[in-house]
């Protein structure tokens, strides 16, 4: 079986999956550079199935689309990608299927943006609809701070800034909880711990093992499910007594969980990718 | 043992090295890419760009 596997730079979760994959008897690894590819909307690179494992988000869902269209089957599927590459489709999505998410506005002005906070109420948090990592999340705490970052977005950023995505801030007592969905199941979990309110392991939250409950694997296979499903990691909040979807990624990094919770995370996802294949 | 594009340090590539792998500079701590295989060829890691992520 022909695997091609769509990177840009290799980090530390690609190559456990390339080592896993080069484990595997009757898997011949393709690799498909993003930075090497052309495309000329009729055929694909000759492989059974692709697991993608883009950098870019623009690169990962375009390429995603081309090679299905080329007739390929791809991890993730490029409609998953396009829904949880921007937390707006995201976030619609998780609605229409009822998964439990912070409270949401979407505006596409200043004054409608800023009518949309002080009716949520303050903090809340500004995202830009497309970005990963905690970077440019912004916590508002009051009107001041709110007219001089909507401001700021509109005048000095790219368009796409101007589309402004607000939740009313989760208060999550230093922590969040990111579960791994491969499939049907939700292989493992863990804390992100931080004093800093951004709780990604990217801006130095430590990880730790979460049990996987069966409300953690509920609403985990439910937010996966509700973006089409996949090998998915889903950012979720504690908060008074329940739980909150509040990210589904789709390029999921795991590096720094595979030790912390036990589960060999690579093996699950290319046994997942093979049976998709097949 | 190769060298450092930045610092000039030398680099110890893994013994498995992919195309597109990153490593870090032990001296520098520069991120740096493996650019071709054979031989063994080092570059500067491209800058992080706005929608990279998860």
């Amino acid at each position: 079986m022909k695997v091609g596997f769509l990177h840009s730079l290799i980090r530390k979760d690609e190559k456990l999956l390339v080592q896993e994959l080069r484990q595997r008897k009757g898997v011949e690894l393709v690799f498909l550079d993003d930075r090497r590819l052309a495309f000329d909307l009729r055929s694909g690179p000759e492989v059974d199935v692709v697991l993608e494992r883009c950098i870019n988000h623009s690169r990962a869902m375009h390429a995603l689309r081309l090679i299905e269209s080329a007739g390929t089957t791809c991890v993730n599927a490029y409609d998953v990608a396009r829904r949880c590459g921007d937390k707006i489709l995201t976030a619609t999505a998780l609605e229409e299927a009822g998964v439990p998410q912070p409270e949401t506005r979407i505006a596409f002005t200043e004054s409608s943006a800023l009518e949309a906070i002080e009716e949520l109420g303050y903090p809340v948090v500004l995202k830009p609809a497309v970005g990963s990592w905690g970077r440019l999340l912004s916590k508002i705490n009051d009107r001041e701070a709110a007219e001089t970052v909507l401001e700021h977005k509109a005048i000095l950023g790219t368009y796409h800034h101007s589309i402004f995505f607000v939740q009313k801030y989760v208060e999550k007592n230093g922590r969040d909880i990111r579960s791994f969905v491969v499939g049907d199941e939700c292989v493992a979990a863990i804390y992100r711990s931080s004093d800093h309110w951004i709780t990604n392991t990217a801006r130095g939250a430590r990880a730790s093992n979460c049990p996987v409950t069966p409300e953690i694997a509920e609403i985990s296979l439910h937010a996966a499910s509700a973006v089409g499903g996949g090998v998915l990691a889903v950012d979720l909040f504690e908060t008074e007594g329940r739980l909150l979807a509040n990210e589904v990624n789709y390029t999921m990094e795991f590096k720094n969980s595979i030790d912390t919770t036990g589960v060999n995370i690579p093996e699950r996802i290319t046994s997942y990718l093979l049976k998709a294949a097949r | 043992m190769n060298t450092c594009p930045v610092c000039d340090a030398a680099v110890r590539p893994p013994d498995d090295p992919v195309e597109g792998e990153l490593l870090e500079c032990p001296d520098c701590g520069c991120e740096l890419e493996v650019l071709s295989l054979d031989p063994v060829v080092l570059g500067e890691a491209p800058e992080a760009e706005e929608d990279w992520g998860e």
